[in-house]
């Protein structure tokens, strides 16, 4: 009798081991999960100030939505797509995660986003430029929010070719993002009828950029295209002026942001041409918002940070409208809604993920123009979300039925 | 024109000139490591973020106190040398009688705690360090233009690793370092205090690693991480040089800055692995590397 009942309360504990549902969290909170580059070259451009700015973003909507406390999980993915993929599965299986915003890093992201498709998870790129989220990896799950290489391409490539800079020869960080983003440059230069001279790839994290600087240098090319980013963008700048390369060919840097312009300063990053979705000194809002982040982080916050904020408040307005997190009514619903906040003025997430909006041109103040901290850009052209990011007949996602 | 393997003459100077330069800080680094190894036999995987402590070390000084370049090719090294004696005489000594991994993971360990600790102080996207006055502009070479402060870097690196490996070589003082390393009890009998030595010691290999932080500010930005990518090769290149070699460690510097240039005109992509590539061929035909003992 005695071994009977042990076996019957092995075999009760086990039942109640099986019966525990796997995301315990599901019913009293919503849970959004950020997974960024939080110690590597990136960190500066979302980061723990993109941590903040999630946070503000909570507090500003009530910190609850639905009745539910929202949770906020953050992760470092180290710029490995593996650590990326294994920590959004390990929340979605375990912490109940209702929303994922993804940091810097294509590669990651790509990575990410497949662990989307399979656990029903909306998916927010934010720092990831790579515009294959879009096109080849899109998913039903995925929002591109911030940018993407091709809007890049378009402002800054146009401005430039369009502004005599015919000849192009490009410097590009060997991975998905350099490449995607040195491609759809090129096509932009060959459509305003320039034409691209050659690259050079360049191994992510060189400690020296003077070799290919002068290779670039000897294609006799008249603008140099710097399709990388963060420390090798601040890195190759530097060691073109150092080598008098920017008296023979201009520089145009297809992705910068202004954390890495703070770090080189005007004297050397002044003309520069760059393309951006948001800049703390466009208006009342964004000031406002730029005051508010400085008072925490003391430095201004980058475009991606804004995009993070907004991106928060976009997720859980849709999740208040639609009454539920239920992953295929939330993303129904952010395809209908119109995005008007202070990161950006009627955007809209296409059928293919992309969220479209106005972007930017700026060219970089010299010292004697910026008037106060943080004065960097001056604006060159306002592409609206259309321009910048082209048709949706353009885009080769697989899900759009054509 | 006159052409080198189907490239024009003044290409292949040019990049030698630059293959040179980096051939320089990875000789001063790897210097030290192998300073540090060949006498105290540890693998010091801090060797990096001493580099790192080096460069910040200088913008700090120029930030805050005013501390030209100049002041600070001195200043920095020492400053930076004696957090290295505190790290040798605090931990690292009692290491010394279990197994060199224990070392290394111990460095290892401190390189990632001072990375994460300026990251927190000064953020991922670094600092920018002038170009000192008189080293300022570019000189026509003839084949090339290049910086003025990159030749400054060429002539003090070359300078410094020769001063060394005459010191230690050469000079009593070097024969004393060694016997006390090679056998320590004996030297200790001789009335000469060998646990001072050996802290002195790791203290210099660290200084080295400072100045060549130093050297390194004005041209590439100073960042949390600028060691740690650099020092897995600097570790490459002293196992190609023979692990505690000093002349090994300074030739195979130079030899492998170069060859690494020319693999950027060559193939680009193969550039941050033809060292490691190199290092695989050598511990396959020679396992002691090239100038170490078998």
């Amino acid at each position: 009798m005695k071994r009977f009942s042990l076996s019957a309360v092995s075999l009760a504990l086990l039942a109640t081991l099986a019966a525990v549902p796997p995301a315990q969290a599901a019913d009293n909170e919503v849970v959004i999960g950020d997974i960024d580059d939080l110690s590597g070259p990136y960190a500066d451009v979302i980061g723990k100030g993109g941590i903040e700015a999630i946070n503000m973003a909570v507090a500003d909507f009530g910190g609850k939505v639905l009745g539910k406390k929202i949770t906020v999980l953050t992760a470092d993915h180290q710029s490995k797509p593996d650590i990326g993929s294994a920590k959004f599965r390990e929340w979605a299986d375990q912490n109940g995660l209702n929303m994922l915003l993804g940091g810097s890093n294509t590669g990651v992201s790509i990575a990410m986003a497949k662990v989307a498709a399979q656990k029903k998870v909306p998916f927010f790129a934010i720092g990831a430029a790579g515009a294959s989220l879009t096109n080849a990896d899109c998913t039903p799950y995925t929002v591109h929010y911030a940018y993407d290489t091709n809007a890049l391409a378009n402002g800054t490539a146009t401005v430039m070719t369009q502004a005599g800079g015919k000849t192009w020869y490009f410097l590009t960080a060997d991975y998905a993002f350099g490449t995607q983003l040195q491609d759809a440059a090129t096509k932009v230069v060959v459509a305003n009828g320039g034409k691209s001279l050659g690259a050079v790839r360049v191994p992510l994290a060189a400690s020296d950029f003077s070799s290919f600087l002068l290779q670039a240098q000897g294609s006799k090319a008249q603008v140099l295209g710097l399709a990388n980013a963060g420390a090798d963008t601040i890195n190759s700048i530097k060691a073109a002026q150092e080598f008098g390369i920017t008296s023979s060919m201009q520089l145009a840097s297809l992705l910068a942001f202004i954390s890495d312009i703070h770090s080189l300063g005007l004297k050397s990053a002044q003309g520069l041409y760059l393309t951006t979705a948001w800049y703390w000194d466009a208006d009342e809002k964004t000031r406002a918002f730029g005051k508010r982040f400085f008072e925490k982080m003391k430095k201004e916050p980058t475009e991606m940070q804004a995009g993070v904020y907004s991106a928060t408040l976009t997720y859980l307005n849709a999740v208040k409208a639609v009454g539920s997190t239920d992953p295929d009514k939330v993303m129904a619903q952010l395809r209908k809604a119109k995005i008007n906040d202070l990161f950006t003025q009627g955007g809209y997430i296409r059928e293919d993920g992309l969220m479209v909006h106005p972007m930017y041109v700026m060219q970089v103040k010299a010292p004697a123009e910026s008037k106060y901290p943080w004065d960097y850009y001056k604006l060159v052209k306002k592409m609206s979300g259309e321009e910048a990011y082209g048709p949706l007949s353009a885009s080769t996602c697989p899900l759009l039925k054509k | 024109m006159t052409e080198i393997f189907g490239f024009p003459l003044p290409v292949v100077l040019g990049q030698l000139m630059l293959g040179l330069v980096n051939g320089s800080f990875y000789a001063l680094l790897s210097l030290g490591l192998a300073v540090i190894f060949g006498l105290l036999g540890v693998v010091n995987f801090a060797h990096g973020a001493f580099y790192m402590l080096g460069a910040y070390a200088a913008w700090l000084g120029m930030t805050y106190f005013e501390i030209n370049y100049w002041a600070a090719l001195v200043l920095a090294p020492l400053a930076v040398g004696l957090i290295g004696v505190l790290v040798e005489r605090l931990a690292l000594r009692h290491l010394y009688q279990i197994d060199p991994l224990y070392g290394l993971l111990l460095t290892f360990g401190l390189a990632l705690i001072a990375e994460g600790l300026l990251r927190e102080l000064f953020g991922a996207s670094g600092q920018t360090y002038p170009v000192p006055e008189l080293l300022r502009g570019a000189t026509n070479l003839g084949f090339m233009i290049i910086p003025v402060y990159r030749l400054w870097v060429i002539v003090a690196s070359v300078a410094v690793c020769f001063t060394t490996w005459f010191v230690l070589e050469r000079t009593s003082l070097g024969a004393t370092l060694r016997a006390a390393t090679e056998n320590p009890k004996i030297v200790q009998s001789f009335g000469i205090n060998v646990p001072v030595i050996v802290t002195l010691t790791y203290g210099a290999g660290v200084g080295l690693a400072a100045l060549a932080g130093v050297l390194s500010a004005p041209v590439i930005q100073i960042t949390p991480l600028m060691g740690s990518s650099l020092v897995t090769v600097v570790f490459a290149v002293v196992v190609i040089g023979g692990m505690g070699s000093i002349l090994g460690a300074i030739v195979s510097g130079l030899a492998l800055g170069v060859v690494e240039g020319f693999t950027k005109v060559i193939y680009p992509e193969a550039s941050n692995i033809v060292v490691f590539v190199i290092m695989a061929i050598v511990l396959f035909l020679r396992p002691a590397g090239l100038f170490g003992k078998e």
